[in-house]
């Protein structure tokens, strides 16, 4: 593993694959009538949050939680922030009071790797900008693999707003590394520049591609990062790139549906798909960012602090059993 | 430099052998099988626990509950060592009141054991948790003995025991190594791997 979880795309398969075997192990003691594990006892994580959230904060906060790290949840509002502190002074602060760890989401692309430079702590990024949301593709893949044997070959349609989406770049990288194909679906002002280069292909007609597809992935309408007008109306957006329930019938038998949250009903996906019990798998893929939130941190967290201990040596792989 | 010597202490019979006389101790000290559990101590002491249970179903006539314990995550060392390889736990009954007669390959310092009976807390209040083990090979750290041996085997500190299992590697029996093993001498990670109980610090 890395030190820090910065870009999908510092992770190679043999990486993905054991944060998801992983996850998959840790997801039982969600099962359990004592829903915790001692493994990082003395840890402390802190929740950097410049942005709101609802589902990454929580997640983060119960994925430590359930590994007995001790949490502290910072948001912007109400901190030293809004008095004008950098992002370097506040976090020179969090190092000096001894975190481990700093899960950061923050308005500003780029933004962790700045501050995987400033300290010692892992640094995992929870979303930076439009840029990346590593932790929300790994919670995807795993929830794919729920359903599906291997990615190879796996056809995954991305639709929406992938211009401003996060979740669209962590998933067309992470899902490239497993050998996925994926498609991504957005009206011609929704894709980025150089979208070509992503290794993903690109279509305008959601109706063309939809029949072959075994996963659906919706992104929410960022209506609050948009300063343009990037389509004539909300209407006629939900027509063209909306899912709803006949486009659903046009999906294969198997396909599923998924969302990073939170959902613009009537927009990027009407009410009926979302609330499919049969297709959508949305409510899984909050249940599961806990248990692939506890992988990472018992990855990162639970190895040696090798920046403390000069001189000591660490092997580089470690053998079960030798206990 | 030569290889160093490696001695087979047990092979397939003397292993089925220890198992039997094990399932035979096990049967006599509880007088019977009521309210047993056999739970491995992930990943040899899984098969072993499942060949323990067939085996007293054979004397008892009466199928014993067995699970699976991954101790990955109350290990005493976690910060000191890339982290350890997680496994499932699966223990499907309920441990209330139950005499759980825990079960690995080789007992060694005792900390994986330790970490074990934390583990077990989390699930329940057993009755009553009893140790079986196929090899002690002495070396405590801790304060812990085991209930059922099936080989003391007195060992140097730097020795190494294997234990092999059908299950896991193809094959039954126990290898002894004395003294350190030369580098690359295979000792890959992960499931297949022969289990190596040498001393890490």
């Amino acid at each position: 593993m890395k030190e820090h979880l910065l870009s999908a795309g510092d992770l190679d398969a043999g990486d993905i694959t054991r944060i998801l075997d992983t996850a998959a192990h840790l997801a039982k003691v969600t099962d359990r009538a004592i829903k915790k594990v001692p493994t990082l006892r003395g840890r402390t994580v802190c929740n950097l949050f410049f942005e709101d959230s609802t589902r990454t904060r929580i997640s983060f906060e119960l994925a430590a939680k359930r590994l007995s790290a001790d949490v502290i949840n910072f948001t912007a509002k109400g901190s030293s922030v809004s008095k004008g502190e950098s992002l370097k002074d506040t976090a020179i602060t969090l190092e000096a009071m001894g975190v481990d760890a700093i899960v950061i989401r923050h308005g500003a692309s780029g933004a962790p790797w700045r501050l995987a430079e400033w300290v010692d702590a892992v640094v995992v990024n929870a979303g930076d900008g439009t840029h990346e949301h590593p932790t929300q593709a790994l919670l995807d893949l795993y929830t794919m693999r729920q359903h599906f044997p291997s990615f190879a070959g796996l056809r995954v349609a991305i639709v929406g707003d992938v211009l401003h989406s996060r979740v669209a770049r962590s998933n067309v990288l992470a899902l490239r590394t497993m050998g996925a194909e994926v498609t991504l679906v957005a009206p011609p002002t929704l894709l980025p520049a150089r979208v070509e280069t992503w290794g993903a292909g690109v279509s305008y007609d959601l109706d063309a591609v939809l029949p072959k597809q075994d996963v659906v992935m919706l992104l929410r309408m960022q209506l609050e990062r948009q300063r343009a007008g990037f389509f004539p109306s909300l209407r006629e957006y939900a027509r063209l790139y909306g899912l709803d329930a006949r486009r659903l019938e046009a999906m294969p038998e198997h396909a599923i549906v998924m969302h990073p949250g939170p959902m613009n009903r009537g927009v990027e996906i009407a009410a009926e798909v979302a609330d499919s019990i049969e297709r959508s798998v949305i409510a899984d893929q909050v249940a599961n960012g806990i248990s692939v939130r506890m992988a990472l941190l018992y990855l990162l967290l639970g190895g040696p602090a090798v920046r403390e201990a000069p001189g000591v040596a660490v092997p580089a792989t470690f053998e079960e059993g030798a206990l | 430099m030569p290889a160093p010597e490696r001695a087979m202490v047990m092979d397939e019979a003397d292993v089925g052998r220890a198992l039997t006389r094990i399932a035979h101790e096990i049967v006599e000290r509880n007088k019977g099988t009521q309210g047993l559990v056999v739970v491995g101590i992930h990943t040899r002491g899984v098969p072993l626990a499942r060949r323990l249970a067939a085996k007293l179903a054979g004397i008892e006539g009466v199928q014993v509950p067995t699970g699976a314990l991954d101790v990955a995550m109350y290990r005493d060392d976690i910060g000191l060592r890339p982290p350890t390889a997680t496994r499932d736990t699966d223990l499907p009954f309920d441990l209330a009141g139950t005499v759980v007669v825990l079960v690995d390959d080789v007992l060694y310092t005792g900390r994986t054991i330790r970490a074990a009976l934390d583990a077990l807390t989390d699930f329940g209040r057993p009755r009553a948790i009893q140790l079986a083990v196929l090899v002690d090979r002495g070396h405590r750290e801790l304060p812990l003995r085991a209930d059922y041996v099936g080989k003391n085997l007195p060992t140097a500190p730097d020795g190494v025991v294997r234990v092999l299992l059908s299950e896991t590697d193809g094959r039954d029996g126990v290898l002894v190594t004395e003294g350190a093993e030369p580098a690359g001498d295979g000792h890959p990670g992960g499931a297949t791997s022969p289990s190596r109980k040498a001393r890490t610090r």
